[in-house]
C-alpha cells in the first residue's frame, strides 16, 4: 500500500500582475492551463479530474467558481472539485489533486490555483463587518506583526533581518519574467527606508495583491515513465491544522508546521534538510516569515534562521538553500495560487526548467504552502529522480 | 535552461485571436462591466458570545471553560478548541490583563476612520484567561509599549454601555511592573487558571 | 481497491437555528460519531469538510468551524467550498492510499439568515448572466417549463413526487416540512416561478451532518453492519443552460454508470433533489425502477440543509443500510444549478 508514484509532467503560470486587465477569469486560468498541458504534452480529452483551488469566493463574487469555470477548464463529463484552506489552498490543491494519482484512482490530474483580486475587492471582502466583534487590524499584516515582535525578541535578531529578505526575494524576482513586482533600481536602503505599515513590518517587506493563476499536470508513474519531456517525482507530501485559540500555543513555530515538515521529511527519507535539500518554495508573505519557517521547518536551528539570512545561505547563486529563487509570494500574490505557485517552482527546478532563476544542479526541492491564523500547512518534496 | 521557457505576455499558442464578424469588426469591444453586488445577511453571534455581549452590559467579561483543560478561552465562542467540546461554564476574568505582544499600525484602514495612525493593536490577555484577543492600546505613546506590559480596561461610561465590544474603549497602561513572558515563542498561558 | 465504509454518522436540520453559531451546533454532532465509535479525534486519520462563504456571510468562515473537532494537537485536515459530499469523496480517496484506516467529515451550514435563493444567482456566469440575478427557483423554473412542455413529466407526476416526500418526511425526525399534502393539495398550489408551486421547491433549513469512514477491518471493528461503498465517482456538465439538455442530467448518467449502479438491484436511493423536477431526472438518469424506494427520507423536499444535504443523502442510505433496511443502496449529491454537478455513491451491506 502507500502512496503510487506521482510525477508532475507539466507547469504552467500566468504573468502575474496588480490587476490583468486582459483576460476573464476563465481566460486567466485557461492561460495557465493551457501552458501546463502544452508542458505536459497532453491535450484537454487527456485530463481525468481537475482540480481547482482559490481563497474566499468573496474576492472575486463568484460563488463557488468551478461550477461557472466547468466549461472552461475542460470538465464537462469529467469530475472537479474545488479546494479552500485559506492561505495555504495552492499547495493543499496540489496535494488533494496528487492523492487522486497516489490513491490509483485517476493517470493524469489538472490542478490550478488562481486569484484574480483586480475584479472584487479583497480588502472589502477581509473586513465585512462582523456587528459583534470590533474590527482594529488592517489586514494579515496586523496580525502577523505581533507574531514576528515575538520571534525578534526571542532570537534578539538584528532588527534588518527583514529587510535583507525583502531585497533578496525582490532581487530573484528579477530572474522570473512571470513575477508582478520586479524592481530591479531595488537598493537594501530603500527597503529600510520604505514607510512602516505595521511595525515593524515596512512596506517593501509586504507581499503585493495580485491577479495569476498557476496550473500543473500530475500523472501517474506509467505516464511520467513514458513521458519524452522533463518530469518530477513527487517524494512526500502533507497537509496538517491547528487551532489558531489556545493558551501555551507557539505561535512562532506552530506545532502544525513542525508536524507538517516532519512529516514530509520523513516520507522523503531525509534526515538533514539543509544538506539534503536543494532548493525551496516557502511562502513568506511578510519578510520575518522566511528566518521563521527556516527554524520552524528544520532548515535551522531554533534562533539560527536569521543567521542563515545573514550569510546568504539562501540567496541564489550564494547560497546552499537558495530559498524563493522565483521571486516568493513577496514578488507575487494571487492568493489562491501562492501556494500552488510554490510548488510548481520546485518541480520547475528540479526538472530543469527554471529558465534564469535555475539553481544548478538542483535535483530535490521543497516546496511549502501556509494560511490562517498560521494554522493551516501544506507541504510537498519533489525530485529529479523517482523516490 | 529549459527548452518550455514561456514569454509570459505572449498567450499560449493555443489560444486563437477571435476574429469578429464583419458587422461589429469595427466597435469598441467592451473590456470590462461593472456589476454591483449587494446580499443582506441577518447574523446571530451564538451562543457563547450572546452571553458575552449581555456580560459586557453588565460591565463583566465573560469566557467560556474548556471541560477538559480547565483552560479559560477568551472571548469566548462556544467551543473550547483543545477538547473540541462545547463549554458546560464560563467564567469572569479580570478588568486588567497584559499584553502578550502588539501591532503598531502606521497607516489608515477604512473600517476605522475615527483611528489616527501611529496607533497599536495588542493581543490582550485578560487576568484569568488563558488566550487573549485583539484591543485597543492608548494612553501611551506606541514607542512605549511593550511586551508583557499591564493594561486596564477603559469603559464607556456606565449610561452608555450596550451589548457590544465597543463598551471597552481601549485598554490602557495601569503602571505596574510588566508580566515576564517565560517562553516568548508562546502565547497564553498554559495549563488551568482556575 | 480497499473497502472503505460509512460506519457512523449523526445530523441536524432544523428550519432555522437562530441562537447558535455554526461551530457550536457542529461539536454535539461531531461527539456524537466520535462517541458512537469510540474514537477520539487522536485516532482519526483524517479531517475534510465542506460549507460556503456566501452562505456564512462571511470570507474564511470555515476557520470557525474548525475548532470544533478539537485539532490541538495538530490534525491532517483539508476542506472544499462544496457539499460535505464531496469533503467525502476526498477522505475517500485518501483512504484508498492506504495510510489511514479512518476519516471525519461534516458538512454544514446556515442559510436561515440570507436570501438563498438570491445567494445563489452568484453561482452563475459572472458576466452574461448573474447580473441579471436569476435567482435559483428561476433558474429551475425554465429547466421545469421544458420537461412539463416536452411531454417529459406533468405537473400531476411532480406532484406525486412532492406529496411522497412528505410522506416519508413524517417518519424522518430531521424533516421540517412535515404537513401532509396530497397530489391534489398540492395541484391547488399558485406557483412561485412558474411552474413550480411551493411544494415543488425544497425545504430550506440550517443544520448539519457527520460522517465516520473507515476502511477494511477498522470498519468492521466499529460497526456490525458497515454500509460499504461499492463505487463512487462523480462528474458535471456544461454550466452554459443553453448548451445542455436541461430535462436530463449526462452527468449524472455518467457517474452512475462509473459507480456501477446497474451492476445489481437497487433497494432504495436518497436522492439530492432540492426539487420535484430534480428527482424526475435523476431517476431517469440513474436508471431507477419501480423497486426502488426514493428517498426514504422524505429528501430535500423534506429537509434540505446547502453544503450537507448531499452529504446526509449518503448518511441517511448508509444509516439503512446498517439497519438492515436493504442490502443495496444509491446515494446522490448535486451542485450548482439544474443538476449541473453529480455524485453517485453505491453502498452494500455484508
Amino acid at each position: 500500500m502507500g502512496k503510487k508514484n506521482t510525477a508532475v509532467i507539466g507547469v504552467g503560470q500566468t504573468k502575474y500582475a496588480s490587476a490583468r486587465g486582459d483576460v476573464s477569469m476563465a481566460g486567466l486560468v485557461r492561460e495557465a492551463a493551457l501552458r501546463a498541458l502544452e508542458m505536459a504534452d497532453c491535450t484537454w480529452s487527456d485530463i481525468d479530474a481537475v482540480v481547482l483551488g482559490k481563497a474566499p469566493d468573496f474576492f472575486e463574487g463568484v460563488m463557488m467558481p468551478e461550477i461557472w469555470l466547468a466549461d472552461a477548464i475542460g470538465c464537462v463529463g469529467k469530475p472537479v472539485m474545488r479546494v479552500h484552506t485559506a492561505g495555504s489552498v495552492g499547495g493543499s490543491t496540489a496535494l488533494v489533486a496528487a492523492s487522486l494519482v497516489q490513491g490509483g484512482i485517476h493517470e493524469r490530474v489538472l490542478t490550478i490555483g488562481f486569484e484574480k483580486q483586480s475584479e472584487s475587492n479583497a480588502m472589502w471582502a477581509l473586513s465585512l463587518p462582523s456587528p459583534f466583534t470590533t474590527s482594529i487590524n488592517a489586514g494579515a499584516g496586523g496580525y502577523f506583526s505581533p507574531i514576528i515582535r515575538r520571534y525578534m525578541a526571542a532570537t534578539e535578531a538584528p532588527e534588518l533581518i527583514g529587510c535583507m529578505v525583502a531585497l533578496k526575494d525582490r532581487q530573484h524576482a528579477l530572474m522570473n519574467p512571470y513575477a508582478h513586482v520586479r524592481d530591479p533600481e531595488l537598493t537594501f536602503d530603500k527597503v529600510v527606508e520604505s514607510p512602516m505599515l505595521w511595525d515593524p513590518i515596512r512596506f517593501s517587506e509586504t507581499c503585493p495583491s495580485s491577479d495569476g493563476a498557476c496550473a500543473m499536470v500530475l500523472a501517474s508513474e506509467s505516464v511520467g515513465d513514458a513521458h519524452a519531456g522533463p518530469v518530477a517525482w513527487v517524494h512526500g507530501s502533507a497537509m496538517r491544522s491547528e487551532s489558531g485559540n489556545f493558551g501555551g500555543r507557539n505561535v512562532v513555530s506552530p506545532q502544525a508546521s513542525e508536524d507538517c515538515a516532519a512529516d514530509v521529511f520523513a516520507q522523503a527519507g531525509i534526515t538533514n534538510p539543509r544538506a539534503e535539500i536543494d532548493v525551496a518554495e516557502i511562502y513568506v508573505p511578510f519578510s520575518w516569515y522566511e528566518p521563521m519557517w527556516l527554524e520552524s521547518l528544520g532548515f535551522a536551528e531554533p534562533g539560527a534562521g536569521w543567521r542563515m539570512v545573514e550569510e546568504g545561505a539562501t540567496t541564489h547563486g550564494r547560497g546552499d538553500l537558495p530559498v524563493n529563487c522565483s521571486g516568493g509570494v513577496l514578488s507575487s500574490n494571487p492568493i489562491g495560487a501562492s501556494g500552488m505557485i510554490r510548488f510548481a517552482e520546485v518541480a520547475l527546478q528540479v526538472m530543469g526548467q527554471a529558465g534564469d532563476r535555475q539553481v544548478d544542479g538542483a535535483k530535490r526541492g521543497f516546496g511549502h504552502a501556509y494560511g490562517g491564523a498560521a494554522q493551516y500547512y501544506a507541504m510537498w518534496i519533489v525530485g529529479t529522480d523517482k523516490p | 535552461m529549459g527548452e518550455f521557457q514561456h514569454d509570459p505576455l505572449v498567450p499560449p499558442s493555443a489560444i486563437k485571436p477571435v476574429t469578429m464578424p464583419a458587422a461589429v469588426a469595427n466597435v469598441e469591444q467592451v473590456k470590462s462591466v461593472r456589476t454591483p453586488i449587494a446580499i443582506d445577511y441577518e447574523v446571530t453571534p451564538g451562543e457563547g458570545l450572546s452571553r458575552y455581549l449581555r456580560g459586557l452590559k453588565e460591565k463583566k467579561i465573560l469566557a467560556d471553560v474548556c471541560p477538559d483543560t480547565g483552560q479559560v478561552v477568551f472571548p469566548p465562542r462556544g467551543v473550547a478548541p483543545m477538547a473540541g467540546k462545547r463549554p458546560t461554564r464560563m467564567v469572569e476574568v479580570g478588568h486588567s490583563g497584559y499584553i502578550d505582544s502588539f501591532n503598531v499600525t502606521r497607516i489608515p484602514i477604512k473600517t476605522r476612520p475615527d483611528l489616527d495612525p501611529p496607533y497599536v493593536s495588542a493581543w490582550v490577555v485578560p487576568d484569568g484567561a488563558n488566550v487573549g484577543s485583539i484591543a485597543l492600546v492608548a494612553g501611551i505613546e506606541p514607542e512605549k509599549v511593550r511586551v508583557g506590559m499591564r493594561v486596564r480596561a477603559v469603559w464607556k461610561p456606565d449610561d452608555e454601555l450596550e451589548e457590544s465590544a465597543t463598551n471597552i474603549l481601549h485598554w490602557e497602561p495601569t503602571g505596574e511592573p510588566d508580566v515576564e513572558i517565560a517562553d516568548l515563542r508562546r502565547v497564553g498561558r498554559e495549563g488551568s487558571t482556575l | 481497491m480497499r473497502d472503505v465504509a460509512i460506519v457512523a454518522s449523526a445530523q441536524r436540520q432544523e428550519r432555522a437555528i437562530p441562537s447558535e453559531s455554526e461551530v457550536e451546533f457542529m461539536v454535539p454532532l461531531m461527539q456524537q460519531v466520535k462517541d458512537a465509535t469510540g474514537l477520539t479525534q487522536k485516532d482519526i486519520g483524517f479531517t475534510c469538510s465542506g460549507s460556503s462563504d456566501f452562505i456564512a456571510g462571511q470570507a474564511f468562515s470555515f476557520v470557525m468551524t474548525i475548532d470544533g473537532v478539537g485539532p490541538v494537537p495538530a490534525i491532517s485536515e483539508s476542506h472544499v467550498e462544496m457539499d460535505g459530499a464531496w469533503a467525502l469523496y476526498e477522505a475517500w480517496v485518501k483512504l484508498q492510499i492506504g495510510e489511514i484506516d479512518t476519516a471525519l467529515i461534516y458538512g454544514y451550514s446556515k442559510s436561515s439568515g440570507g436570501s438563498l435563493r438570491d445567494v445563489l444567482a452568484t453561482q452563475m456566469d459572472p458576466y452574461y448572466v448573474a447580473p441579471l440575478w436569476p435567482d435559483a427557483f428561476a433558474i429551475e423554473a425554465l429547466a421545469a417549463r421544458q420537461m412539463v412542455e416536452n411531454r417529459r413529466v406533468s405537473m400531476d407526476q411532480l406532484a406525486e413526487i412532492a406529496s411522497r416526500s412528505r410522506r416519508h418526511g413524517a417518519d424522518n425526525p430531521h424533516a421540517v416540512r412535515t404537513r401532509q399534502k396530497s397530489a391534489a393539495d398540492i395541484m391547488a398550489e399558485a406557483p412561485v416561478a412558474s411552474p413550480l408551486r411551493p411544494s415543488d421547491l425544497p425545504a430550506s433549513a440550517d443544520g448539519g451532518c457527520v460522517v465516520l469512514l473507515a476502511a477494511e477491518d477498522t470498519a468492521r471493528s466499529l460497526s456490525d453492519r458497515p454500509a460499504w461503498i461499492r463505487g463512487i465517482d462523480h462528474r458535471t456538465d456544461s454550466h452554459t443552460l443553453g448548451v445542455r439538455d436541461l430535462t436530463r442530467s449526462m452527468s449524472a448518467e455518467l457517474a452512475a454508470q462509473k459507480a456501477g449502479v446497474a451492476n445489481d438491484k437497487v433497494d432504495f436511493a436518497e436522492l439530492h433533489a432540492p426539487f420535484t423536477t430534480s428527482e424526475f431526472v435523476l431517476a431517469d438518469a440513474l436508471g431507477l425502477g419501480e423497486d426502488t424506494v426514493i428517498n426514504p427520507s422524505g429528501g430535500a423536499l423534506a429537509a434540505h440543509t446547502m453544503m450537507a444535504s448531499g452529504l446526509i443523502r449518503l448518511a441517511e442510505a448508509a444509516a439503512r443500510i446498517t439497519a438492515g433496511d436493504g442490502d443495496r443502496a444509491v446515494a446522490h449529491a448535486a451542485s450548482g444549478p439544474v443538476l449541473q454537478q453529480n455524485l453517485v455513491c453505491v453502498m452494500e451491506g455484508e
